[in-house]
């Protein structure tokens, strides 16, 4: 039993909208699990059910081998939450809050203070300033810290990196890295494909459903078709003139160079050089390119989204 | 004993946060007092130098000792006459007096030979309950004109002397004086102590709802009785100091009496205050937004308030508003601290309302405790 947490066929609803539809997905001890996808996927109301603040309409969720509805209390105990939106009291100072849940937790600072110690020092100076007048990264930092106080044996982190620079993203992720190393286990959700890579494994979620869970290479691996990168001199006209020509599977910009895909076997690139020539885009250049997660999950929801159209028409 | 320590940690937490609130102090702390001393020195039921106007058709020595003991009551002042009966109706509806003094030609005359005459008042009731209150003061100027009557008309023996003399002499109990500040300030005591304790305990709960805060607390170990408990205590210790200060106030300021014991006074607050700390943290767990929640405590309030007796009172109302009365907690308590404040009254005397006021304490609380999930659906 190295599984630490267990979803099966978890489904919830809002009125009319779907919101986890049959999410099922298991992490393992330590592991650094990611949750990746656009705003709106259903991330949150996965992470909520997780921390026993809602009830699943269908399904069961175990974590740490307890049941989110039957064992909440004895689940509440034993994890850390940091929910996506900044939510300790900041009309209280850094010291405050952290003093606060640490008691609340039955315990206090000093105890489990070198696990959060590497953060902690960063907050020291602004130790008596309210939680509200830390910048975003500090809040961040506060917020683990808070999450970690009571040594929580699994973290679920909603959108930590949400709205905070990227210095300080940089430095969560490799506190996250060493939390893992201490063997806690650490489910993460992100809007950023980039912070995918950071994880041991991810799941892709939209529209309240996982398009595929693996390792990030992995996913990667799923990715079949032969990928392109394109670059011109005038990058504005290069995705429309792209997207016009007749073979054009997927096109789409990937900072200064545009991603192509073929929707024939074997594509003839010298072909794809002479129709944007033809029509008048300047300093073309193309070269294969391994897929990296976000052409991947680019992949995965165009393919999903021309099944459901398939299914409606 | 280590539930209790997070109850006091809450407690610590939520004293910090209404401390360091700079909005908040001032309407806790300053405003109630404000309004006491105001609502008490102006809400007042007596009226004082009512304008009359003056139709005088006879203009003979009687009517003028009758106009004159008007003027020289205290209770009424002249701001004109005239001898038309148009003027009398624009003189009331300009406002320019609220009650008219008609006296007829021949007013001296009949009294002389019949022993009988009339009089007019024409009174403003627009203000049914001041209007009451003007044709009071004038029936007794008469009727101490009428016992007056045969020594100022010593030539007249056509005068009914009374054979019986009947002398009544009006005495108050429990307010000889009748002062309206010894009535008043106890309700308006009550009033200031639920506003406190309704609103803020109604906007706490849903605040942290709305900054988010309340899903870092759900997901803690807190039990919902510690969680509940740390909201209420805060706000019922407030309420308490609140009361105590507005007691001392009374006491100090408008010598209102303590005739009844103060222990007693102090359990009916106690038990008082979770009523509506536990209405507010109900009203807090069934709304969204502090806007919603400002909106119902304001609705519950003003209909508690005027229902309560204490302006209006409930013996007046008609008879399904008088059961509905019952229902009101505001009601209970303002007849507590009336009848132990003025009468003295001890608790087999007020085991009714209190009694009343205690189930309400046990419904609200349990609603409320009720109401407040930690995890939703």
């Amino acid at each position: 039993m190295s599984a630490v947490l267990i979803t099966d066929g978890v489904s919830k609803r809002f009125g009319k909208v779907e919101a986890l539809d049959g999410v099922g997905f298991s992490v393992d001890l330590a592991e650094l699990f990611g949750v990746i996808g656009a705003d709106g996927a259903g991330k949150s109301t996965l992470f909520r059910i997780l921390a026993t603040l809602l009830l699943p309409d269908a399904g069961r969720a175990r974590v740490l081998g307890l049941d989110t509805v039957d064992s909440y209390r004895m689940i509440r105990t034993r994890i850390g939450y940091m929910p996506g939106r900044f939510s300790l009291y900041q009309d209280l100072t850094v010291e405050e809050n952290l003093a606060f849940f640490a008691t609340v937790y039955g315990t206090t600072i000093k105890e489990n203070y070198e696990l959060i110690r590497d953060m902690y020092v960063q907050l020291e100076p602004f130790r008596t300033r309210r939680a509200g007048q830390l910048s975003g990264g500090m809040k961040q930092k506060l917020a683990l810290c808070c999450a970690l106080v009571h040594r929580p044996e699994l973290l679920l982190l909603d959108e930590p990196t949400t709205g905070v620079d990227a210095v300080s993203r940089l430095e969560f992720w490799q506190m996250l890295d060493r939390l893992r190393r201490l063997g806690i286990t650490i489910l993460v959700s992100t809007p950023y494909m980039d912070e995918a890579s950071r994880c041991d494994r991810v799941a892709f979620m939209q529209e309240g459903r996982i398009l595929a869970i693996d390792t990030p290479s992995g996913i990667t691996g799923l990715f079949s078709k032969p990928l392109f990168a394109v670059r011109a001199a005038e990058k504005h006209h290069l995705v429309p003139v792209l997207r016009s020509y007749p073979h054009a599977a997927s096109v789409y910009a990937f900072g200064s160079t545009v991603h192509y895909t073929d929707s024939r076997p074997s594509p003839d690139m010298g072909d794809v050089a002479a129709w944007l020539e033809s029509n008048g885009i300047g300093g073309v250049g193309i070269e294969r390119i391994k897929p990296g997660i976000e052409d991947t999950f680019m992949a995965l929801m165009e393919s999903m989204t021309s099944r459901r159209e398939a299914a409606d028409a | 004993m280590a539930g209790l320590r997070v109850v006091g940690h809450l407690l610590q937490k939520e004293f910090l946060q209404i401390f360091r609130n700079r909005g908040m102090l001032p309407i806790i702390f300053i405003m109630p007092f404000i309004q006491l001393a105001i609502l008490s020195n102006a809400a007042t039921f007596d009226v004082s130098r009512v304008p009359f106007h003056l139709q005088d058709f006879d203009r003979s020595s009687l009517s003028h000792r009758l106009v004159e003991s008007f003027s020289s009551s205290g209770y009424f002042r002249m701001t004109g006459h005239s001898f038309a009966r148009k003027t009398a109706l624009d003189v009331l509806l300009s406002r320019d007096a609220d009650m008219v003094l008609v006296i007829p030609e021949a007013f001296e005359k009949d009294l002389a030979t019949t022993g009988h005459t009339r009089i007019q008042f024409m009174i403003n009731a627009e203000d049914g309950f001041t209007a009451g209150v003007i044709r009071g003061y004038a029936d007794e100027i008469v009727s101490t004109f009428n016992r007056d009557l045969p020594s100022l008309m010593p030539q007249s023996d056509r005068l009914v002397k009374p054979v019986f003399d009947i002398d009544i002499r009006q005495s108050g109990w429990y307010n000889p004086e009748l002062l309206y500040t010894y009535y008043m300030v106890p309700g308006i005591i009550v009033i200031l102590v639920t506003m406190i304790g309704l609103f803020l305990s109604g906007m706490n709960v849903v605040r942290e709802k709305e900054i988010g805060t309340i899903d870092q607390i759900n997901v803690t170990p807190i039990r919902r009785w510690q969680f509940i408990t740390g909201k209420l205590l805060p706000f019922w210790i407030i309420g308490i100091g609140e009361f105590t200060a507005g007691i001392v106030i009374a006491r100090v300021l408008f010598h209102v009496p303590m005739i009844g014991s103060y222990a007693l006074i102090y359990a009916a607050a106690g038990i008082y205050l979770l009523v509506v700390l536990g209405m507010g943290l109900l009203i807090s767990t069934m709304t969204e937004t502090q806007q919603q929640a400002m909106f119902i405590a304001w609705f519950f309030s003003v209909i508690f308030i005027l229902l309560s007796g204490l302006f209006t009172p409930t013996e007046s109302m008609p008879g399904w508003a008088q059961y509905l009365t019952q229902l009101n907690p505001i009601r209970h308590f303002v007849d507590i601290m009336r009848r132990v404040m003025l009468k003295g009254a001890g608790v087999e005397l007020i085991m009714q309302p209190l009694s009343i006021l205690g189930a309400q304490a046990i419904l609200m609380l349990a609603l409320a405790v009720n109401r407040y999930r930690k995890s939703s659906r």
